[in-house]
């Protein structure tokens, strides 16, 4: 069982009050985008074995979306943020490379 | 390889079965094959068999990072079906299961297949008119299907609970020659005939990078050095995004758990396949008297081959209700497997955007049942370089022609 936190209420719960929403940070595409990045943005996902940026909502609680870090390899928690953003915050990228020095997040080469 | 049959049995009775060879070789790796498969799966192993059968090309290898048939082939609830909506995946699906009739001949190998009959039970308004549909589709396809009536699904599972309270039984769809099969036993009778036409099946070894040239495949890379091809082919299920990576091209998957469980054995009490889809539940009893039992899959990325707790409580608690019988089992073992799914819950099988490179992926929660159409059409598209009539449908361009198969509501999420 998940324990996430939401970021809104500030509460720990367990994963049976969320519900997932999959890959965070994808750009939205507008009318004059191409059939190719219509479908990346609509299907093409990271799937990465190792950390995933994702949405959850708080479905029994708040109610608001938010974002976390996980690693689907070991289901470890690296932290919780607002979705109000467009890349995880320095303290989030900071909690993963304390764990996966390797790891860097998509943009930031 | 020496043949199995009953005189063999004889034989080797009478000089204490050492007269047995080993199923397969492990052979050491050549530089270069003409075709190299990655994924040594049920799907892989069909794939390298109907190349080597259907168009001759047995210079294979066979790459697999643990054991053979040790992922999802391993793992699943041994269901084969063909009673599906849309008629691409009829045509796939009821091919496979066609080729289930008489695969233990072909491989010379008892794969234990059971045309017991599966039934897919009908809980709401909804899906009573949902297979009803379905049936009117199967048939048109020359897919032999019916709907019954509740009075007929007590009469073939008497154990079943009909009258609810949550969710009564309204009828169900039926497909009289669907059934089960030896799951491991597929995976080894595929394995055992690749090996006899000199294909090479080499296990342990875990491919690490793709090398290509100029946007052209040139082989790859391993925990134990490179080996060339001309042609690849990736088979990895739920490892899918992680060999595309490699490819550098992404894909319309995404992988979660879905997990099983099974009951300690029983004498026989039920001789059909249930699935009730409402619920996310599916039962079937195996040979040896245990109730093999599916649930339904997590709703988030993970590759760790467990499921969450509490899928595996709804599944038994909306069981008990439709098989009040369950609740008096002692469950022994439960397991996850990491399935592939694609948005419109079809598979993919394509070229990619690298050339002579191929992939069969997205199966999801039910590759097992679609083995042996699935290499078929997977051989073909390999030995062609071009998709063939069963697997043009499914390629990787109908994401970006929005040309889907859309089979997440004809078949939920339980297959």
């Amino acid at each position: 069982m998940l324990l996430l936190n939401c970021p809104y209420c500030n509460l720990s719960c367990e994963e049976t009050e969320f519900l997932a929403g999959g890959q965070a940070h994808i750009k939205r595409q507008s009318i004059d985008s191409s059939d190719q990045e219509f479908e990346s943005y609509l299907f093409a996902r990271k799937n990465p074995k190792g950390v995933h940026i994702e949405r959850w909502q708080h479905l029994y609680g708040c109610g608001k979306w938010f974002h976390v870090a996980r690693s689907t390899v070991t289901l470890e928690i690296f932290g919780s943020y607002s979705a109000q953003t467009l890349s995880p915050p320095k303290k989030i990228r900071a909690n993963i490379n304390k764990k996966l020095p390797e790891w860097h997040w998509e943009n930031s080469k | 390889m020496k043949r199995y049959s009953s005189f063999a049995i004889v034989r080797e009775a009478f000089r204490n079965h050492s007269g047995w060879k080993r199923a397969w070789a492990s052979p050491i790796p050549k530089k270069k094959y003409d075709v190299v498969i990655v994924g040594a799966g049920g799907h892989g192993l069909a794939t390298a068999y109907y190349l080597g059968k259907n168009h001759g090309i047995t210079n294979v290898a066979v790459l697999e990072k643990g054991w053979l048939g040790g992922g999802n082939t391993g793992r699943n609830t041994t269901i084969i079906r063909s009673n599906y909506l849309q008629d691409p995946s009829a045509a796939i699906y009821e091919k496979s299961r066609s080729l289930y009739e008489h695969l233990s001949q072909d491989l010379n190998y008892n794969l234990m297949f059971s045309p017991r009959g599966v039934m897919m039970l009908a809980q709401t308004e909804h899906e009573v008119r949902g297979y009803k549909r379905t049936a009117m589709a199967n048939a048109l396809q020359g897919v032999p299907t019916e709907y019954i009536s509740p009075e007929k699904v007590k009469d073939l599972c008497p154990i079943i609970n009909l009258s609810g309270p949550r969710y009564p039984v309204l009828g169900a769809l039926w497909q009289a020659r669907g059934g089960t099969a030896r799951h491991d036993a597929v995976a080894w009778g595929y394995a055992r005939k690749c090996s006899e036409m000199g294909m090479h099946i080499l296990q342990q070894k875990e491919v690490t990078s793709i090398i290509s040239k100029n946007g052209k495949i040139g082989g790859v890379g391993t925990n134990s050095g490179d080996i060339l091809c001309d042609k690849l082919c990736i088979v990895v299920a739920g490892h899918s995004g992680a060999l595309a990576e490699m490819g550098g091209f992404r894909l319309p998957l995404e992988s979660v758990a879905l997990q099983a469980l099974v009951s300690e054995p029983i004498k026989p009490v039920m001789d059909v396949v249930v699935m009730a889809n409402t619920v996310h539940g599916y039962m079937s009893q195996s040979d040896k008297g245990e109730m093999v039992i599916g649930g339904g899959a997590d709703g988030y990325n993970n590759y760790t081959q467990r499921g969450s707790f509490q899928h595996i409580e709804e599944t038994v608690r909306s069981l008990i209700e439709t098989f009040p019988m369950v609740s008096r089992l002692k469950m022994l073992r439960q397991w996850g497997g990491i399935v592939d799914m694609t948005g419109d819950r079809s598979p993919i099988i394509s070229k990619t955007p690298l050339k002579n490179c191929f992939i069969n992926c997205g199966w999801g929660t039910g590759g097992f049942k679609a083995i042996p159409g699935s290499g078929w059409a997977t051989a073909e598209m390999i030995a062609n370089g071009e998709a063939g009539p069963l697997a043009s449908p499914f390629s990787l361009n109908r994401f970006k022609e929005g040309r889907f198969i859309d089979e997440s509501v004809a078949a939920g999420v339980a297959h």
